[in-house]
Formats: C-alpha cells, sequence, structure tokens
C-alpha cells in the first residue's frame, strides 16, 4: 500500500492516474482521506455529514470496474467534498440550516449524478453558510469552521467548509457555489483555486435556490488542472434547467494544460483598489501583475465605473431573489415544522416555523428583499438595482473590447478573525466587492493564489474574470500564473500552511 | 429615502411569514436602516433609457416535449413530509372555524 500521507497531498490528476494504472486502489485513496477527516476534522469542522460508508461503496466499485477493464471516468476514484446545498439521494441535506435538519432528499441534484457517472467518490457534504448567505461560514446553523491556515481565522464563506476540507487534505476536490464570490473567496482566503464558471455552464438543478439569477456551481481544487477537470466533469447542458446553456463546454481542459499569456491583453480594474484594500493584498496583487507582464502579456489599466454601485445592487437583487426562493419553506410539505399543535392556524405555523427555522441573516435578507419589492419602493430599490445590473454588463462589454481577460484582487484583505464581522452585515458584505460583478453580468471568474500578505501570513488571490462562455481564458491564464509562482516559490503556497 | 422604522419591520415580518420577538425587531431595524442607506445608492444612477436587467442570459420560453417521464412515487415525495395522511401532506388547520 502506498504511504498514505503522501495519497493526500496528491493532485486528483496525480491520484486519477495512479487508480486506473492500478498503482493504488480507490479504496486505499479514500480510506487514507478518511483517516484525515478523522484525525483533523474536529479541530476545522469542515463537515456536516460524512457519508463513510457511501465513500467505501463507491471505492469499491471502481476498483472493480477497474479491475474488469472497463472504462473509467477521468476523475475515477478521486475523494470530493460536496458543499451541503447539492442535495444527494439517500444522504442528508442541510444548506447549513435547521430548516432542514434531517431532510434526506428523494433525488440527487444534477451536479451530484454527472459526480457519480464520473466515478467521483463523494465523502461527505461540507458546512456552509445558512443557504449560502455569507463571507465566513459563521451563518451556518451548525457551527463555525476553521481556516486551517489559523484555526481562529475565517475559511471564506459561504463554502467555507469545502475551501477548508481541500486546504486541510481531507479531500482533493470539493464543489462549491458561488452567488456573489462564495467559491472564490473562500479560495483566496486559503489558497486554493476556486472557479464560477459562467453562469448557466452548470446545472442548477438541485442546487438549493438562493438567489436564481446569480447562483452558479463550480470546482475547489489546489491546482489550475484539477479545477479544469472537475470543471469539465460538472459542465454542459441540463434539460432539467431551462437557463442551462445550450452549447459546447468551452476547452478547460485543454487550456489548463496549455497555460500561456503571451501576446495576451489582460486589464487591471482601476476601480479595485484604495480604501479598505489590505496593503499586502495590494502588494501581492501588484506583483502578480508585473509576473503577467514578464511572462509576456501586455497589461493595460481599464475603468469600470459602475463597479462601484455593485455592491449596493448585489444587496438588493440577491435578496429580493431570497424573499421569492425561500418562501417554500412553510413548514408544510418538508422541513421543519413548529408550533403544529392544534391551536394555531397554517399561517400561524408557517411563521412560527420560519421564526425557528432561520438564522439571522436570512431573517435580515428575507425582509431587505421583501422591503425592496414592496410596492411604492420597487422602483426606488428593485428597479434602479436591474438598471445597475445593466450599467455593469456594459462596463464588462466596453472592457472587452479592449482586453481578453481583467484581474483584480479575490478580496480586500487576508481571513479575518472569527467573529469579527459576524454581528456587521455591512463589514461582512464588504468581503464580496470585487467578485459579485461577476455574477450581476454571469461570466466566468477564478481565484488562484499569489502568495502570502507579508504583515499577516495569510493567502492572497488574485482574480481572472473572462467573458461569457470563455471559461478557458481563466485556466490558460490561470495555468500560467500557477506554474510560474511555483517555479519562483520552489514549491505550492499550501506546503507553507501549518501542520495541523 | 425614508429610514426603517421598527413598525415597518414588524410588518414586513408579517409579510414575509416571519414570527419576530420584540429583541429582534429592535435589533433588525438598525441593521436594515443601515443597509437600506448603504444600497439607497443605486436611485438615479441610471437614466430612464437604461433599460433593467433581470437576468444574464437571454432566454424566453424554454419548452420540453410534453411527454410523460419517470418522477418520484408519492411515497419519494412524501418521505420529508412533518406529516402525512393517506397518502397526502397533512397541514394544520387553514380556514377559521365557523
Amino acid at each position: 500500500m502506498a504511504d498514505s500521507s503522501g495519497i493526500i497531498r496528491q493532485t486528483a490528476a496525480e491520484t486519477a492516474a495512479q487508480i486506473a494504472a492500478g498503482d493504488v486502489s480507490a479504496v486505499e485513496v479514500a480510506e487514507a482521506h478518511l483517516a484525515r477527516i478523522d484525525a483533523v476534522d474536529e479541530k476545522v469542522h469542515a463537515f456536516l455529514h460524512v457519508d463513510r460508508e457511501g465513500a467505501l461503496a463507491r471505492a469499491r466499485a471502481v476498483d472493480a470496474k477497474r479491475e474488469r477493464g472497463e472504462k473509467l471516468g477521468p476523475l475515477a476514484g478521486v475523494p470530493l467534498a460536496l458543499k451541503d446545498i447539492f442535495t444527494t439521494e439517500g444522504v442528508p441535506t442541510t444548506a447549513g440550516s435547521k430548516m432542514l435538519q434531517g431532510w434526506v432528499p428523494p433525488y440527487d441534484a444534477t451536479v451530484t449524478r454527472r459526480l457519480k457517472e464520473a466515478d467521483v467518490v463523494i465523502l461527505g457534504k461540507t458546512n456552509m453558510d445558512e443557504f449560502a448567505m455569507g463571507s465566513s461560514t459563521e451563518n451556518s446553523a451548525y457551527g463555525h469552521t476553521g481556516n486551517p491556515w489559523d484555526l481562529t481565522r475565517i475559511p471564506g464563506g459561504s463554502g467555507g467548509g469545502s475551501s477548508a476540507a481541500i486546504t486541510a487534505h481531507m479531500a482533493a476536490l470539493a464543489i462549491g457555489t458561488d452567488t456573489g464570490g462564495s467559491i472564490r473567496q473562500p479560495a483566496s482566503v486559503t489558497g486554493t483555486v476556486g472557479v464560477k464558471p459562467t453562469y448557466g455552464g452548470v446545472s442548477r438543478y438541485g442546487m438549493i435556490a438562493f438567489s436564481s439569477s446569480l447562483d452558479q456551481g463550480g470546482p475547489c481544487a489546489r491546482t489550475v488542472l484539477d479545477a479544469a477537470l472537475l470543471h469539465e466533469v460538472l459542465a454542459g447542458h441540463d434539460p432539467m434547467d431551462s437557463t442551462s446553456i445550450d452549447a459546447p463546454v468551452p476547452p478547460v481542459v485543454e487550456a489548463a494544460r496549455n497555460g500561456s499569456v503571451a501576446g495576451m491583453r489582460v486589464g487591471v480594474v482601476k476601480e479595485f483598489r484604495g480604501e479598505g484594500y489590505q496593503t499586502g493584498v495590494m502588494q501581492r496583487f501588484d506583483e502578480a501583475v508585473e509576473l503577467l507582464r514578464e511572462l509576456g502579456a501586455e497589461v493595460v489599466e481599464v475603468s469600470c465605473p459602475s463597479f462601484d454601485k455593485a455592491l449596493a445592487a448585489y444587496y438588493l437583487i440577491a435578496p429580493a431573489e431570497v424573499s421569492s426562493n425561500l418562501a417554500r419553506y412553510d413548514g408544510l410539505r418538508y422541513g421543519l415544522r413548529t408550533g403544529d399543535d392544534g391551536t394555531h392556524s397554517a399561517e400561524e405555523v408557517t411563521s412560527l416555523t420560519r421564526a425557528a427555522g432561520f438564522g439571522p441573516e436570512v431573517k435580515r435578507r428575507i425582509m431587505l428583499g421583501t422591503y425592496a419589492l414592496s410596492s411604492g419602493y420597487y422602483d426606488a430599490y428593485y428597479g434602479s438595482a436591474q438598471k445597475v445590473r445593466t450599467l455593469i454588463t456594459r462596463d464588462f462589454e466596453r472592457a472587452y473590447e479592449q482586453v481578453d481577460v481583467l484581474v483584480s484582487p479575490t478580496t480586500p484583505t487576508t481571513a479575518f478573525p472569527i467573529g469579527e464581522r459576524v454581528d456587521d452585515p455591512m463589514a461582512m458584505y464588504l468581503a464580496d466587492l470585487c467578485t459579485i460583478p461577476s455574477n450581476l453580468a454571469g461570466n466566468a471568474a477564478m481565484s488562484l493564489p499569489c502568495g502570502l500578505a507579508p504583515e499577516d501570513g495569510l493567502p492572497v488571490g488574485l482574480q481572472i474574470i473572462a467573458p461569457a462562455m470563455a471559461d478557458d481564458r481563466l485556466y490558460r491564464v490561470g495555468a500560467a500564473v500557477e506554474a510560474a509562482f511555483t517555479d519562483r516559490w520552489g514549491h505550492p503556497l499550501l506546503e507553507e500552511a501549518p501542520a495541523l | 429615502m425614508p429610514g426603517i422604522t421598527r413598525e415597518e419591520v414588524a410588518h414586513l415580518a408579517r409579510l414575509a411569514r416571519l414570527e419576530l420577538s420584540g429583541e429582534e425587531l429592535d435589533h433588525f431595524a438598525g441593521q436594515l436602516d443601515a443597509i437600506i442607506g448603504a444600497v439607497a445608492r443605486v436611485a438615479d444612477v441610471a437614466g430612464e433609457d437604461v433599460p433593467p436587467t433581470s437576468h444574464p442570459l437571454p432566454l424566453t420560453n424554454v419548452m420540453r416535449p410534453d411527454a410523460v417521464r419517470p418522477s418520484l412515487t408519492a411515497q419519494q415525495a412524501l418521505s420529508g413530509a412533518p406529516a402525512q395522511e393517506q397518502q397526502r401532506f397533512k397541514v394544520p388547520q387553514i380556514l377559521g372555524e365557523e
């Protein structure tokens, strides 16, 4: 048997190749990761549910398939941590909420199904901000997750369980969802790679809805190539999602294998700088821009003046959709029911159930959305926000007339201490300042590590943004940057993370 | 734009079917006021001629063939029900007693 401490540190591409070649079994790989979860997850708390039996059964099936000489999927036997927002048949799914405590879905999300079809081994479900609303994973009803770089700091959010699981080598891959930055910001603060595909690129069927015009599932990984391999498994048209794009998946794996920025035009967004941006974050970002120049990119500054209003527009549009989407939690058909003692009407039971089942951030957003959509305020708030959304899309279109991709810091600061912003919603919302415009416009974006901030030794993320359905550009640029930085540092950034 | 009062929060909570305590009303009133104060800056940014965007994709009425397909069984569909009776969701009383 191969050394298990070696197995958990390999990339998904390496592990898949070894399993396919018979150098290691999928069961050995699953057991090594389950042992790692046993050893460190009490401290990290990345998982809400570990599906030990299911994972081992799937791993055994992969090994049997290989022994029979059947064709294996591209990520066969690779262990993955699935954000608890995707339905999994027979496996509890809570979306981080008390509202869904104990709920066992009767069906698989399309993402879940595609992972299974690709022979990926799903280890369990990861912690998240309740219904994906948050930037720190502190809004989970089941307790917070620690950042493996420093357990007193946030792992990002909403997908903090997924980012922490791969950072702490409990899984090789993870899945996140990104409505305003929930894949990219966790990747940024944990020194990992996260991609928000083009809106419509990955099916939302069975992905519990937060803000349907913004939500997008995507890959989390420790390398750009691993993210691309996972992206390819997830992406593609799905008739079960009417907003799924019916077009070929951009050639992301080919791009990740051929990283290059020579001759590419890269735009630095002028507006993503200034007050609120940590000095060390900007220092590492500026170095990354310099690196892009050295690698042969033509770097120009671009202005996107409406980005300044993106956060405000987002905090009207997303809550408006929340107030509508979360109306389904009425205590009648599934999930929690409170107060049904024969003395309360259905309406009262619904109000009591929602009071007991939702946490403070979800309640805030439901009321904010109800306000933004209410008669008399609709035009001033929701209507104006939708127009700002148009202006932001136009800013991107103008920028892409000059450049192939845009770059920025992923988030203005490194991981902040747990508890620092939990009762200051506006401070929390600022974490998504640079990621939100891509959700509003529906284009593709990646975060990948560009070093540690000198003042606190914590990871800094570089964000790359590409036009809709040009996701391959993210991987082409990301792979080039990753290779050059790894060369410069002498090793991948994650090797500098302290032992747990 | 007007600030948001405790009474307004209570009204919103009623509309949203959220039973809030007096303490929660006070807490949320301050926070919602601060958030709305910050997001109000979207007003009057765009001119009359700017169309609203509700969605990133230009899609209308995606249809599928009207054909019978496999679906959840009644038992599966009821598997998460807080209460059920005779293959139906059992819900609290909806109409008042006459």
